[in-house]
C-alpha cells in the first residue's frame, strides 16, 4: 500500500482549538494574557483540516472525543509553569498535557518528584507531516502512589531537538533511542543516542509518514544486486 | 616477573595470555539467548564488567504495518510479537481499540477472554520455566512443562483452531462461542495442574544447584526496577506489589479473588518463586471464572467497518511478561493513524546491564532467562 499522508487529517487540533479558546476564563487573569501567544505556537491546523472531521462526528451518538480538562492537577501544573502548559485535554478519560518543548525537563522533574509520576511507562512519537511542527513526542507516565496515568506531549518541528528525559527516568534511554531510530527526532542530552532496532547504516526513519519502503528497496537492489528493480 | 620465575622457564613467552579486558559476543545464535539477542560482554577474566544488548534482528516494522491495515486486519499481527503469549497480545489490542471506539465487550465475552488469557499466562510461564531451567542445567523440568503446556494449547486449538498465533479474540468481543466441553477441559486441567506445580517445585525450589545458581544472581532493587521501567514478575520480585489486573482492572478481573505474589530480594530465585506463585493464582482465577460463565451475547454491537472517532487512547494489560500497552491514535478513518506498542520485554531487557555487572559469564545465561524475554516482542 502506498504511503499517503495527504488523505489523513490531524484529529486533535480541530477539537483542541475550542478548549484553547475556553481555558482563559478558567485560568487566572495573569495567564490569560499569556494565552494569546500560545495558540499560534500550538500546532496550528490548517483551516481546511477543521472541516472534514466535523460532519463525521454528529451522526453518531456521543462518540468519545477530546475535551478540555481543568482539574486540580492541571491547576497545579498551570500555577507552577504558567504558559509552558499549552493545552490540557481529556480524551477517553485520559489526561493529556501539551507542554512547551524547552521546559520539558523541568516539567518532567516536577511530575516525577512533586506529582509522584515516578514511572515512565512509555515514550514514543507521532508524525503529522502537514503540521508546522510535525512531531508529537508522547510520554505516558504512571504514578505508583496515586495509581494514575498522565500523558505529556511535546511538539517538535523537523530537526528541532527535544530535551532528553533520561536524567529523570532512566527508562527513557532505550525509548528515546527507538524514537530517534524510527522518527529521526534528536534528543538533546541523551547519554548515547544511536539507532537501536535498525542497523547503524540504515537510511531514513521508517515511522515517518513520508518514508517510502519501495524507494529504499529499489535503491538497495540497484546498489547490491545491480538490477533495476526488485519488484 | 622474570626474576621470580623458576629456573629453566626464563625463555618462555608469557605475554600470550594477557590480563586485559576482552570483549565476548554472545549471540545472535547462542542457544540460551532465546532467539536472536546479541549481547556484547566486556570481561575481566570471567567477570562481566559491562554489557551491551544489540537487538533488532527480528524487527518487522509491526507499527508501520498497522498504519496500512484496517483495525481488524491488524489484529492477527499482534499475535506475532510475543508469540508464546499470543492470546494476551490479542486481548490488549482488542481492548485498546474498544476503548478508542467507546464500546465494551459483553460480560460473557470478557469472562471467556479472562479464562483464555490466564491459561495463556500459565502456558507462557511454563515455557519460561522449562527453558530457564534448561539453560541453567536442569534438564528434567522442560519435559514436564511442555507436557502441561500441551494441554493448554489443546484447549486453544479446540476453541479457535490455532495453537500458537491464535487470533482468539475480535474487536468488540469474540467470534467463537465456547466449545462444548470447554468448561470440563479447563477444570480438568486446573485440577491436575495443582499437583504438577508442586512437582516442579520439588525438582527445583530446594535443589542445591538451582538455589546456588539463582540466589543472589541478577539482583534488581525496587528503586532500580522502577527507574528502568521494569514491569510484570520482574518488578514484583523486587518487592513492588503492582499488577495491572488489580491496579486498573480490565476484562473481568475485578470479579475474581487472587493474590499478587511479591519477592524480597529481586534476584533470580525470587523471580522464579513469583512466577511459580503466579501460575497458582492464574489457576485459581480460571477455576473461579469457569464456575460461572454468564450467558448472553459474545459480541458488542459494532459495525463491520470500524471508524473510531478521532482521538487517542492508551490501554495496557498485564501480559505474562509485564505491562503490554497499546497507544493508538485515530484520525477517524478505517486505518489507525498510529499504533504504538509498549513491549514489556523490550523495556525489561533494559535492566539487563544493571543486573549482569559483576557476575560470571555463566550467570549471564541465568539472567537472560529470568528476564523472560521474547525477541519477537523486543524487536517487533
Amino acid at each position: 500500500m502506498a504511503n499517503d499522508p495527504e488523505e489523513k487529517q490531524p484529529p486533535v487540533p480541530p477539537a483542541a482549538e475550542k478548549p484553547a479558546a475556553k481555558t482563559p476564563s478558567a485560568t487566572p487573569p495573569a495567564q490569560a494574557a499569556g494565552e494569546t501567544p500560545v495558540k499560534p505556537a500550538a500546532p496550528a491546523s490548517p483551516p481546511a483540516a477543521a472541516g472534514p472531521p466535523k460532519p463525521a462526528a454528529p451522526p453518531k451518538e456521543a462518540p468519545p472525543k477530546p475535551e478540555p480538562l481543568d482539574n486540580e492537577l492541571v491547576k497545579r501544573y498551570r500555577a507552577r509553569f504558567g504558559e509552558a502548559i499549552r493545552e490540557a485535554t481529556l480524551d477517553r478519560k485520559q489526561a493529556i498535557l501539551v507542554v512547551a518543548r524547552e521546559h520539558l525537563v523541568e516539567i518532567a522533574q516536577y511530575s516525577s518528584d512533586d506529582e509522584q509520576f515516578n514511572f515512565l511507562t512509555d515514550l514514543t512519537a507521532v508524525d503529522w507531516p502537514k503540521r508546522e511542527k510535525r512531531f508529537d513526542v508522547v510520554l505516558n507516565l504512571y504514578s505508583f502512589p496515586k495509581n494514575e496515568r498522565l500523558r505529556l506531549k511535546v511538539h517538535a518541528a523537523e530537526g528541532e531537538p527535544v530535551p532528553s528525559v533520561a536524567g529523570v527516568w532512566a527508562s527513557a534511554d532505550w525509548l528515546e533511542r527507538e524514537a530517534f531510530d524510527m522518527f529521526g527526532i534528536g534528543f538533546e542530552g541523551h547519554p548515547g543516542l544511536k539507532r537501536i532496532l535498525l542497523p547503524d547504516e540504515w537510511q531514513g526513519h521508517p515511522l515517518r509518514k513520508d518514508y517510502d519502503i519501495l524507494t529504499q528497496d529499489t535503491a538497495w537492489v540497484r546498489e547490491n544486486l545491480g538490477i533495476e528493480s526488485g519488484q | 616477573m622474570s626474576e621470580t620465575r623458576a629456573p629453566g622457564f626464563s625463555n618462555v613467552e608469557t605475554t600470550v595470555l594477557g590480563a586485559d579486558e576482552i570483549i565476548l559476543n554472545m549471540g545472535p545464535q547462542h542457544p540460551s539467548t532465546h532467539g536472536v539477542l546479541r549481547v556484547k560482554l566486556k570481561l575481566d577474566g570471567e567477570k562481566v564488567v559491562a554489557s551491551e544488548c544489540i537487538i533488532g534482528y527480528l524487527h518487522r516494522g509491526v507499527e508501520k504495518i498497522a498504519e496500512h491495515r484496517t483495525y481488524q486486519q491488524f489484529a492477527p499481527y499482534v499475535d506475532r510479537m510475543d508469540y508464546v503469549a499470543a492470546v494476551s497480545n490479542g486481548l490488549g489490542y482488542c481492548e485498546a481499540v474498544e476503548k478508542l471506539m467507546g464500546v465494551e465487550a459483553p460480560l460473557r465475552a470478557r469472562v471467556i477472554r479472562t479464562i483464555l488469557t490466564e491459561l495463556q499466562r500459565i502456558a507462557s510461564h511454563l515455557l519460561w520455566l522449562g527453558t530457564h531451567a534448561l539453560d541453567i542445567g536442569a534438564l528434567t523440568p522442560v519435559f514436564y512443562c511442555f507436557r502441561e503446556r500441551e494441554e493448554i494449547l489443546k484447549i486453544f486449538e479446540k476453541y479457535c483452531g490455532a495453537r500458537l498465533t491464535t487470533h482468539a479474540f475480535r474487536i468488540g468481543g469474540l467470534q467463537y462461542e465456547a466449545y462444548d466441553g470447554m468448561e470440563q477441559d479447563v477444570r480438568r486441567f486446573c485440577d491436575d495442574f495443582a499437583t504438577k506445580i508442586d512437582e516442579y517445585e520439588q525438582l527445583l525450589t530446594e535443589n542445591r544447584i538451582w538455589v546456588g545458581r539463582t540466589k543472589g544472581v541478577g539482583i534488581l532493587t525496587a528503586e532500580d526496577a522502577i527507574a528502568i521501567g521494569a514491569t510484570g514478575p520482574v518488578i514484583r520480585a523486587s518487592g513492588v506489589k503492582w499488577d495491572i489486573r488489580k491496579a486498573m482492572p480490565y476484562a473481568a478481573y475485578d470479579q475474581y479473588q487472587f493474590e499478587i505474589p511479591t519477592g524480597k530480594n529481586g534476584d533470580t530465585y525470587d523471580r522464579y518463586l513469583v512466577r511459580m506463585e503466579e501460575m497458582r493464582q492464574s489457576r485459581l482465577i480460571c477455576l473461579q471464572a469457569i464456575e460461572n460463565i454468564p450467558s448472553g451475547p459474545i459480541m458488542a454491537r459494532i459495525g463491520k467497518v470500524l471508524k473510531p472517532p478521532p482521538g487517542e487512547v492508551y490501554h495496557s494489560i498485564e501480559a505474562p511478561k509485564g505491562e503490554l500497552g497499546y497507544y493508538i491514535v485515530s484520525d477517524g478513518t478505517v486505518q489507525p493513524y498510529r499504533v504504538r506498542i509498549r513491549p514489556p520485554s523490550f523495556i525489561n531487557l533494559q535492566a539487563f546491564d544493571r543486573m549482569v555487572r559483576g557476575h560470571l559469564v555463566a550467570d549471564v545465561v541465568a539472567i537472560i532467562g529470568t528476564l523472560d524475554i521474547v525477541l519477537g516482542e523486543v524487536d517487533r
